[in-house]
């Protein structure tokens, strides 16, 4: 196989924190890159932008929900008011990839009216790539490497399956969105990932009364499972099409993240979906034997923790790397 | 002879470029050779409602057609035109209250009384959405001006058909005689219906409604199943009228239609051969008495070449001119009448029509299948199965899979190229032009014309007096559709290219194409991305549609935006999404204008060197020049084989990353 071509790591990762965008679109292209050495490059990259922004600074958000419910409208609402407020915005689109070919039709910029018209919005669409409807393992490292350089990092995906429990694992706040009158809150109660959402949208409330009904119902239900927890997880109704309901949603967003603030479970939530991925790369590559060899997910983890804060996760994950390659 | 001749059609020529001086010169030369109707072709700028001096206007100013930005253009258009002698029809959608409102605006400033024009603003939106891509704004607000321009036409303007409900471009897409019967007569409904709910028309008038109703058509070489397709609409749409709508005057259940035949089935190679298929295209819609086309355009045989010079055009006339006087044709009655073969084919047709107007009902009707994509994936899937067809040689297409060896042709070797070439100056006199008539004249009263049509448009009232009170107080076709965006927002239609796998090409071909895309993939670290884009105003995504659609086939993942980018948003998506390749595609002619634009683009972002191709109607003689500025390469309707094409596009990728290349299939 091909070599990649060695970047320069530092000027990548300075070009990040200022949000230049020739380096945030090559540094996306090196962490999708298979090839050998690419690889350690990107590691080294996220070694180098790691620190106290992304511990708690930006906001890291999941948007999800079925087919149709109008994710990218929604998207393309915030974006609008985000761009106008001179935010810098990222967002990484996930669509399915066809299971026969591989190949895949990424179309949301489409329905995102803000794109390509604003130097502080940057959009990425990534295909899936898995079979089998979960997230594309290169989604939490590129949203991590996004965070060090832009205000709000979004990730929108379709949830189908596995999918919006993963989103749920990589991001601060996940919002769930659902349309009224199509079975869709039916679907989600149905479904078991009541956990998933911090923030509930329905959709189209320009429908009127079946999406009160909607909401009404999502409220009650969700509160009745909600009674030990701090977060009390609000449902916002709004219509993306006529740009009405959105502020709500926007205070919603910011509640969220000083709540997890407070709590000091920003940086913790960070380090776990930091903790995760490295066991997760680590499966990939050397399976369930591989991680035993090292001591158990459990003990994988601890040391991880351990290392929270110094810079060393990332290099610590190398080492494994290179023992169990051994 | 036993009996007289019946009339013929109204013989039309789709026409119009550069300015309205020229454009008039064309008309008059026109009519003095026995055309009996207009067909006003307008640039696109002017269907997309921007003026000339608009950025998106760059390189598209004149150049598909006419453009028209006010009053004093449209009394240049038809000077020396007797408005109440003439019949007119617009090809115009998203802004035809506009172009309407001008016309009549025009007859009111000459002394004619509005109520002698005659003719036919096309102003049916829904083929916008799915084909042709002109439209502006939402389908809701975009169905009530089609609504207040009826309900204004049939009192005030009644010799007017204020729209053309078009399956003409439905089959341009790809579309089925079954589909075109259906989707455009459950439009046809749907707009029945909204003016009947509109409460604007007494319900005693309401047939008249129906009977200014009227239809645009294609007609496509199966001339058999064509002219059958045409009895079945004549036959749906009596039924409908009468069934639906409680019609009782016969005349008015009538389903009357004009006709362009088609362009689709159109070869660049061996172009001579389309005389014949442009002939016998016709005979489908002027056969048959019962169902006969009431007026008729024809494209000129070198329209996949680019753009026809009036003696292309002229030649086109003349086809019809000998069928409706020189053949017998119209001496007799409807001659299929009495066929069992006819019988059983048009009861089919109409059998499968119903079938597929009952699902777009289930759906929630026409609009909810615009916004769900469904009509569109509709669509571009038939279109998919046609191409590959014609890959399997499964459907034979003379001179382009079969009987391929040619003599040289002497129409194409004249030194023009054997097209039309519009004077790239042009634009610029149009901007100087419109920005002296804006310093020109009283901007109070345009202000105040403006405000009114913006409070009309938040309201329900009809939006037809306060446009003609705009074309009065010179408003611009920029300024009236830039109101209408203010208060009615834009709208981006469903691309219709999420379908499920198409499979049916050739196999082992295929499949050797998709071992090359993911070896590529693998050695990139990635698999190949595309970017396929449609920049300027041109809306004829069939091309880009099919090239995402195959590529997504083989493994590539393809970025897809739609139509209508400027140049800057094609720079940042290629940029911000990492794409290993650009595919452009443009119909308009102003490719050399756009790849300019895109290339310098990419250039200042540091990606001078990703390769760009482009696809579209590119005369052969500026291949050369587009190279030169950094298109790496050109594909022409010539270029059928999408095999062919994708075994070059992952080549051109591979050897900008310096990887051997692979070699034609």
């Amino acid at each position: 196989m091909n070599q990649a071509t060695s970047v320069d790591v530092k000027t990548l990762a300075e070009g990040l924190a200022r949000a230049d965008r020739s380096c945030v679109a090559n540094a996306l292209n090196l962490i999708d890159d298979k090839r050998p050495g690419a690889h350690e490059q990107a590691l080294q990259l996220l070694t180098a932008i790691d620190g106290e922004r992304l511990n708690q600074g930006g906001h890291l958000i999941g948007i999800t929900g079925p087919p149709g419910a109008g994710k990218s409208s929604l998207l393309s609402a915030l974006l609008e008011r985000w761009c106008h407020r001179g935010l810098q915005v990222a967002v990484l689109a996930v669509d399915p990839s066809s299971p026969k070919t591989g190949g895949a039709l990424l179309g949301d910029r489409l329905r995102m009216s803000a794109a390509g018209q604003h130097k502080n919005l940057f959009i990425r669409s990534l295909a899936s790539r898995q079979q089998l409807g979960g997230l594309a393992p290169e989604v939490w490292p590129m949203s991590r490497a996004l965070l060090a350089g832009y205000d709000l990092v979004l990730v929108e995906t379709v949830g189908v399956g596995q999918s919006e429990i993963d989103v749920a694992n990589i991001v601060d706040t996940t919002v769930y969105v659902v349309q009224p009158a199509s079975g869709d809150s039916i679907q989600f109660l149905k479904s078991g990932i009541m956990e998933v959402p911090d923030i509930m949208v329905v959709n189209k409330s320009d429908l009127g009364s079946i999406a009160t009904k909607a909401a009404n119902e999502l409220t009650q239900v969700l509160h009745r499972s909600e009674q030990h927890t701090a977060w009390q997880r609000p449902v916002c109704k709004l219509s993306a099409r006529d740009r009405e309901g959105i502020d709500a949603l926007e205070e919603a967003l910011k509640a969220h993240r000083d709540h997890l603030r407070a709590q000091n479970s920003l940086t913790s939530g960070r380090m776990q979906q930091q903790v995760a991925y490295i066991i997760r790369q680590l499966n990939d590559e050397f399976g369930s034997h591989g991680i035993k060899k090292l001591g158990g997910s459990k003990q994988i983890a601890a040391h991880c923790q351990s290392l929270h804060g110094t810079g060393q996760m990332l290099a610590s994950y190398n080492a494994w790397v290179e023992e169990l390659r051994r | 002879m036993s009996k007289p001749k019946d009339r013929p059609w109204l013989l039309r020529t789709y026409s119009g470029h550069s300015s309205a001086r020229a454009s008039n010169e064309l008309y008059r030369a026109n009519l003095a050779k026995g055309q009996t109707g207009l067909s006003v072709a307008f640039d696109l700028p002017t269907q997309t409602g921007y003026d000339p001096d608009h950025p998106l206007a760059r390189g598209e100013v004149g150049k598909v057609g006419v453009p028209i930005s006010h009053l004093d253009d449209m009394d240049v258009l038809f000077d020396q035109l007797p408005l109440d002698q003439m019949n007119t029809s617009m090809t115009i959608n998203a802004v035809a209250a506009w172009m309407l409102a001008l016309y009549i605006a025009l007859a009111e400033r000459r002394g004619v009384d509005p109520a002698k024009l005659s003719g036919t603003t096309q102003n049916d939106i829904v083929k916008e959405y799915l084909s042709r891509g002109t439209h502006i704004f939402p389908p809701g607000p975009s169905l009530r001006l089609i609504v207040d321009t009826i309900t204004y036409s049939v009192p005030n303007v009644p010799k007017w058909n204020p729209t053309n409900i078009c399956s003409y471009h439905l089959q341009e897409a790809g579309a089925t005689p079954v589909q075109e019967l259906a989707y455009a007569l459950s439009t046809a409904m749907m707009v029945l219906d909204a003016v009947r709910k509109s409460g604007q028309i007494p319900e005693q008038d309401f047939p008249n409604v129906v009977g200014r109703l009227s239809f645009f058509v294609n007609a496509g070489i199966r001339f058999v199943e064509e002219c059958c397709k045409m009895r079945a609409f004549t036959q749906m749409w009596d039924n409908i009228t009468r069934e639906r709508y409680g019609v009782e005057d016969a005349k008015k259940r009538r389903f009357r239609y004009g006709v362009q035949v088609n362009s689709l089935g159109l070869t660049e190679q061996q172009p001579e051969n389309n005389v014949q298929r442009i002939v016998l295209e016709m005979l489908a819609v002027v056969l048959s008495k019962d169902a006969r086309a009431r007026a008729v355009q024809l494209p000129a045989w070198n329209e996949a070449l680019g753009l026809p010079r009036p003696w292309d055009q002229q030649w086109s006339l003349r086809i019809q001119q000998v069928m409706a006087f020189e053949t017998d044709l119209l001496e007799y009655d409807d001659i299929l009448d009495g066929s069992p073969v006819i019988v059983d084919k048009v009861q089919e047709l109409v059998d499968g029509a119903n079938e597929e107007i009952a699902r777009v009902a289930e759906q929630g009707g026409v609009l909810a299948g615009i916004e769900s994509g469904y009509m569109k994936q509709a669509l571009v899937k038939s279109h998919a199965e046609r191409l590959r067809a014609i890959e399997r040689n499964e459907l034979t297409i003379v001179g382009v899979n079969k009987y391929t060896e040619t003599a040289e042709s002497p129409l194409t070797t004249s030194g023009d190229g054997g097209i039309m070439k519009v004077d790239d100056a042009v634009e610029q006199q149009h901007i100087d032009a419109i920005v002296a008539f804006r310093a020109s004249r009283d901007n109070k009263k345009v202000g105040e014309a403006l405000a009114r049509l913006k409070q009309v448009a938040q309201g329900s009232d009809n939006i037809m007096p306060a446009s003609i009170a705009c074309a009065h107080a010179g408003v611009t076709t920029g300024e009236w559709a830039g109101a209408l965006r203010e208060v009615f927002g834009e709208y981006r239609a469903p691309t219709g290219i999420d379908i499920s796998g198409q499979h049916g090409g050739d196999e082992n071909l295929e499949s050797a194409l998709r071992e090359r895309v993911a070896k590529t993939g693998e050695e990139l670290g990635r698999p190949i991305k595309l970017l396929v884009a449609k920049p300027g105003l041109d809306g004829h995504s069939n091309g880009a549609e099919q090239i995402a659609v195959k590529a997504r086939e083989l493994g590539m993942e393809v970025v897809y935006e739609g139509i209508r980018l400027t140049p800057q948003q094609i720079v940042a998506a290629a940029q911000e999404e990492g794409v290993h390749m650009v595919g452009l595609s443009v119909l308009s002619g102003s490719h050399g204008a756009m790849a300019e634009m895109v290339l310098d683009g990419l250039r200042e972002v540091g990606l001078g060197e990703l390769p760009v191709t482009m696809g579209g109607i590119i005369p052969d003689n500026e291949h050369e020049a587009l190279k030169r500025s950094g298109i790496a390469a050109i594909y022409t309707p010539k270029d059928s084989d999408l095999n062919a094409i994708m075994a070059e596009m992952v080549d051109l990728t591979r050897s900008h990353n310096k990887l051997k290349v692979f070699g034609a299939l």
